[in-house]
């Protein structure tokens, strides 16, 4: 069965590591602190300016003051600190957060990703998309395979505005996890009772496919 | 030296027609509401104002644009703001979109009397476009050019009367911290508290 949001935020969450700091995106990603393996300690960065971001408050606790980069109200942990916005891009920019999960529109299979702009449509602004992804060494897409009109967001080639060239290495879908390598997408899991063969209909970019796919351990 | 002033309308003597002020704001926390309302009281027009958002219809940098007293954006996210929108497509306000990262560094750029330099963010996007390219340690690279602006107006929670300031009272967590440094860049800094 295709994960829900929580699933695809849970088998992101796998790939922390002890000791990292960690942007997370707004949407999906964000879900992913709410899965963090016992035994590792991360840090979360929020690029509008803070280092060791908590959990959501309680009702009732909310601080206007303390957001994070989505503008919910968020909370700190012990030790955590505040900085601008350009000590913040220095951070992201300098490979200091080593590791960035975010939401995509369209990824293709040499890892460049839209996220920003439906040209006509929506033009609200890049946000700090474009630094993140184009300073961060690791980076994790979180989104659905499809989009709401049912056409593969797993691409050849970016039909939008690009938010940045080559950056993408790993996509982890409600069907999938997969890695971008030599200009293709490599087939790496498959969600619990997914079929390989739904997940290569459902993916327009070149996709290399090994003879054993193994599923998630969720 | 005392630089405490005893009302917006002295903190922002000086503001004129066609200048351009660095804003501070983020969503809807930090935005110096009183210097926003006397700039709408003084009526200034054709201002650039550079800021990360642009607030939202009725608060912040959205009581500015209501009145037309704006010229042009340069921003990094203006979602959540409808006259923003209608003014950016019916070309009455002129839009420039900049990386977060970009725009908070070419502020304290301009600040640091740096006036250029090389950023990865929006290489091969349309951000690049015009851009010179060049690369170092392997990888590409845009230039971007400093901000600099003729007044800063920023929100804080207390400050002294040497222009020290603290942005945000937390109590719950013990943590004070100034920021909002970037926009010192601006030959001028000014503020309201709340």
């Amino acid at each position: 069965m295709a994960l829900d949001k929580n699933g695809i935020a849970k088998r992101i969450a796998q790939e922390l590591k002890d000791g990292w700091y960690v942007n997370l995106g707004i949407g999906i990603p964000t879900l992913v602190a709410n899965y963090i393996p016992e035994g590792i300690d991360v840090e979360f960065q929020s690029e509008n300016g803070i280092l060791g971001m908590g959990p959501f408050p309680f009702d009732g606790q909310e601080d206007p003051d303390l957001i994070n980069a989505g503008k919910q109200t968020i909370t700190v942990r012990d030790g955590a600190s505040f900085f601008d916005s350009a000590m913040s891009f220095a951070m992201i920019r300098g490979q200091h957060v080593q590791l960035t999960v975010l939401g995509a529109m369209e990824v293709s299979q040499n890892g460049d990703i839209a996220n920003w702009k439906i040209p006509g449509k929506m033009v609200k602004g890049m946000g700090g998309a474009m630094d993140l992804v184009a300073s961060a060494e690791n980076i994790i897409v979180a989104m659905m395979h499809s989009n709401k009109a049912g056409e593969s967001k797993i691409l050849k080639e970016c039909t939008l505005p690009l938010t940045g060239v080559g950056c993408v290495k790993k996509v982890v879908t409600e069907l999938a996890v997969l890695e971008i390598k030599d200009g293709k997408f490599h087939l790496i899991e498959r969600a619990p009772g997914v079929s390989v063969e739904e997940i290569i209909s459902k993916t327009e970019g070149d996709l290399v496919v090994p003879d054993f796919v193994p599923e998630m351990q969720l | 030296m005392n630089k405490v002033v005893k009302d917006p309308a002295q903190a922002l003597d000086g503001i004129q027609d066609g200048m351009t002020l660095m804003v501070g704001g983020f969503g809807l926390c930090g935005i110096p509401e009183n210097s926003i309302a006397q700039l709408v009281k003084m009526g200034v027009k054709n201002l650039t104002c550079i800021s990360n958002n642009a607030g939202v219809d009725d608060f912040g940098l959205g009581l500015l644009l209501q009145g037309k007293q704006v010229k042009k954006m340069i921003s990094s996210y203006v979602g959540e703001n409808d006259e923003f929108e209608r003014q950016m497509l019916s070309g009455e306000l002129e839009v420039d979109l900049i990386p977060q990262g970009s725009l908070a560094e070419r502020c304290r750029a301009g600040g640091a009397g740096i006036p250029a330099f090389f950023t990865p963010a929006g290489y091969g996007t349309e951000v690049a476009e015009g851009k010179e390219v060049r690369i170092f340690n392997g990888k590409p690279h845009i230039l971007e050019s400093a901000l600099t602006a003729d007044f800063a107006i920023v929100k804080a929670w207390k400050g002294d009367t040497e222009g020290n300031l603290i942005a945000a009272h937390l109590p719950r967590r013990k943590i004070r911290k100034t920021h909002r440094t970037t926009h010192r860049s601006s030959k001028k800094l000014t503020y309201g508290t709340r």
